[in-house]
């Protein structure tokens, strides 16, 4: 059993409560960091403990918190980015259903880090349930003194509170989330300024997964060079992988960074194997975004190495033969999968989540859902599959927020390890023998 | 449809968007939009109308055209009137790998209608979502606030089934209770 830091009360009957949290424990990170530590000394063992941001993108949590502005005599704000909306990844929602108050904890520590007297948590609006949850945890903290002013009769005040979004994945991009949560349309900002300097209210701000500030609780509990122990190399500490499709076990599972893929996949502990004793065929490890894999590769390395779960692993051979751990939405493919249909529900995904601001993402995700379609409908030619690949080529890196980089990189990982697939779709597909696809 | 109820907020409701109001600073009070856009479609028969819209407006004391921006914007607001129960069915990678194709043609055929249509007692729409948050408990359904998970097409029988019976509009907003 690996260790768990995050999900090690989830089966504690009552655990949602302020009570039963706080008798296993819970918010003595609070305790310790307002009593005990300066707010640097907070980001140093934040620091020390090698947390990458856990909302996909991997940034250090540290080295993101000494970038903010504490010199601007304006206020400053922690934002939980909530918006979990990376098809594939669902571990924000289950933590937080679960336990709310390692949320509340964890962004009441991290508050304090950044000297924020006003935090947010932006909350998918899909999840109003969630939200509801969590307004509850956080009268609960209220209630026993751990929000609100002079926090455990200390000179720290905060006040926390919950933001509803209304459906849009772009809004979990850290800038569109801001602009959203300023009450306008979710349309990426251009960066600089990046929001430690100017984010909320232009004010400076920090925007961090729900996981990443979970695992704050452990950091300060423990000391940030024990958490770093946990893990390879730079992928320090646990992670939580939601997994799903062929799997028998879908579901959320705290992982220690480091483990093998294939032990992931197969052992009973995690998911329990490929359904229906069928073959593995691909992975998509990471959520939508990041570059799919054939099982071969998700295995071992190009090296013939075992792959494994870490940030460096996962990327080993770059986008030619390797991927990324990304929000770790981990989705497994059995041998029956056509891997075209697939992608279409990606690039279909991609083009009605993007803003329209930059004309590369809005007309070039349209194009490839487009053509995909008549791929599938058996309206295609084998041209169509280089002209996909330069869509995607044109998309990438030219647009103002990496949704465009989210939507080109499934598209060309596809075609590059399942080219004959593509092949046999555009040759094979006559009229008669159209496939069975959705068209909705 | 309550075709002539005035569109104005209950003094329950307008109490808590003045709640809603207070949690952003002096001047922010723009952010309070989305939330209260909530507040609005739960309270005016789960779409938004230009009186709506408009009323919303005034709550917040900011221009329409500011509010109809961000109505079209965002998935969840409905521009148009929906049936009492409105299916949301994901049609996203891990859905479809488990099924949601079949899920969504089921409906199709058993309530007769096709995407985006509504029935024509009213009593359902169905719409197609991309990915909620539950991949690992696909196929799935949102309906207001609920997500009906792991979901078969017997099951599925017997969910609109029940929903007919209760016969009541789904929102997403289940209370207004905020924390203080
Ligand atoms: C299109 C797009 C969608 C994103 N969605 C999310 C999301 O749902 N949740 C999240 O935490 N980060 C998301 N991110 C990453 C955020 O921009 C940001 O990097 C992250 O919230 C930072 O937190 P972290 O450092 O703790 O990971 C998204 C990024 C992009 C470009
Ligand atoms: S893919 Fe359907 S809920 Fe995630």
């Amino acid at each position: 059993m690996g260790k768990k830091l995050l999900l090690e009360h989830i089966n504690e009957p009552g655990i949602q409560s302020f009570e039963v949290y706080r008798k296993k424990g819970g918010y003595a990170s609070v305790e310790k960091a307002l009593k005990t530590m300066k707010p640097d000394d907070v980001t140093e063992e934040v620091k020390r403990s090698g947390l990458r941001g856990r909302g996909g993108a991997g940034f250090p949590t540290g080295m993101k918190w000494s970038f903010i502005d504490k010199k601007s005599g304006k206020p400053r704000y922690l934002v939980c980015n909530a918006d979990e909306s990376e098809p594939g990844t669902f571990k924000d929602r289950y933590l937080m259903e679960h336990i709310p108050h390692i949320l509340i904890e964890g962004m009441i520590t991290s508050s304090y880090a950044l000297g924020a007297n006003t935090s947010y948590i932006y909350i998918r609006g899909e999840y109003m349930y969630v939200a509801q949850i969590l307004e509850r945890a956080i009268d609960e903290a209220y209630a026993n003194g751990f929000l609100g002013d002079h926090i455990l009769g200390t000179d720290y005040s905060l006040n926390l509170y919950v933001h509803v979004g209304a459906g849009a994945y772009i809004c979990g991009e850290e800038t569109a989330l801001l602009e959203s949560l300023e009450g306008k349309r979710g349309n990426p900002r251009l960066k600089p300024p990046f929001p430690a300097v100017a984010g909320l209210y232009s004010c400076p701000t920090v925007v961090n997964n729900v996981e990443t500030i979970a695992a704050v609780v452990p950091i300060v509990n423990l000391g940030g060079d024990e958490y770093a122990k946990i893990g390879v190399g730079r992928s320090t500490g646990t992670k939580l992988i939601s997994a799903s499709g062929h799997i028998n076990k879908p579901g959320v599972y705290e992982i220690e960074l480091g483990l093998p893929v294939e032990e992931f996949i197969f052992s009973e502990e995690y998911c329990g194997g490929v359904w229906k004793e069928r073959r593995l065929k691909a992975v998509v490890a990471g959520g939508s975004s990041v570059p799919i894999l054939p099982a071969g590769l998700i295995l071992t390395t190009a090296k013939g190495e075992p792959r494994l779960m870490t940030y460096e692993s996962l990327a080993d051979g770059g986008f030619v033969t390797g991927t990324m751990l990304g929000s770790g939405g981990f989705i497994v493919m059995d041998e029956t999968t056509n891997i075209v249909q697939n992608l279409f529900t990606f690039t279909r995904f991609y083009r009605h989540e993007s803003c329209g601001q930059c004309s590369p993402c809005r007309e070039g995700t349209a194009w490839m859902e487009k053509i995909l379609h008549r791929l599938l409908q058996g309206k295609g030619k084998k041209t169509d599959i280089d002209i996909l690949v330069n869509a995607a080529k044109n998309i990438e890196g030219n647009t103002i927020c990496p949704l465009g980089d989210a939507a080109a990189w499934p598209v060309a990982a596809a075609i590059r390890h399942f080219r004959k697939e593509f092949e046999e779709i555009a040759e094979s597909t006559t009229e008669g023998k159209k496939l069975e696809i959705a068209t909705h | 449809m309550a075709e002539n109820k005035a569109i104005e907020f209950s003094s329950d409701t307008l109490a808590v968007a003045k709640k809603i109001i207070a949690r952003y600073p002096e001047g922010k009070h723009k952010s309070a939009l989305i939330p209260i856009l909530h507040l609005a479609q739960t309270e005016f028969d789960g779409w938004l109308s230009v009186e709506a819209m408009d009323y919303v407006a005034s709550v917040l004391n900011i221009k329409p055209i500011e509010v109809y921006e961000v109505v079209t914007f965002y998935s969840m607001f409905n521009t148009k009137p929906v049936g009492k129960c409105l299916l949301e069915v994901c049609q996203t990678s891990s859905c479809w790998l488990r099924g949601s194709d079949e899920i969504i043609n089921h409906i199709k055929k058993k309530l007769n209608i096709e995407v985006g249509e509504t029935t024509a007692d009213g009593m359902f729409t169905l719409k197609t979502v991309e990915c909620l948050g539950s991949c690992g408990t696909a196929p799935m359904l949102q309906c207001g606030g609920d997500f009906h998970e792991n979901l078969t097409t017997e099951k599925l029988d017997s969910l609109l089934e029940k929903m007919k019976i209760k016969n009541e509009r789904s929102t997403y907003l289940k209370s207004l209770n905020l924390s203080s």
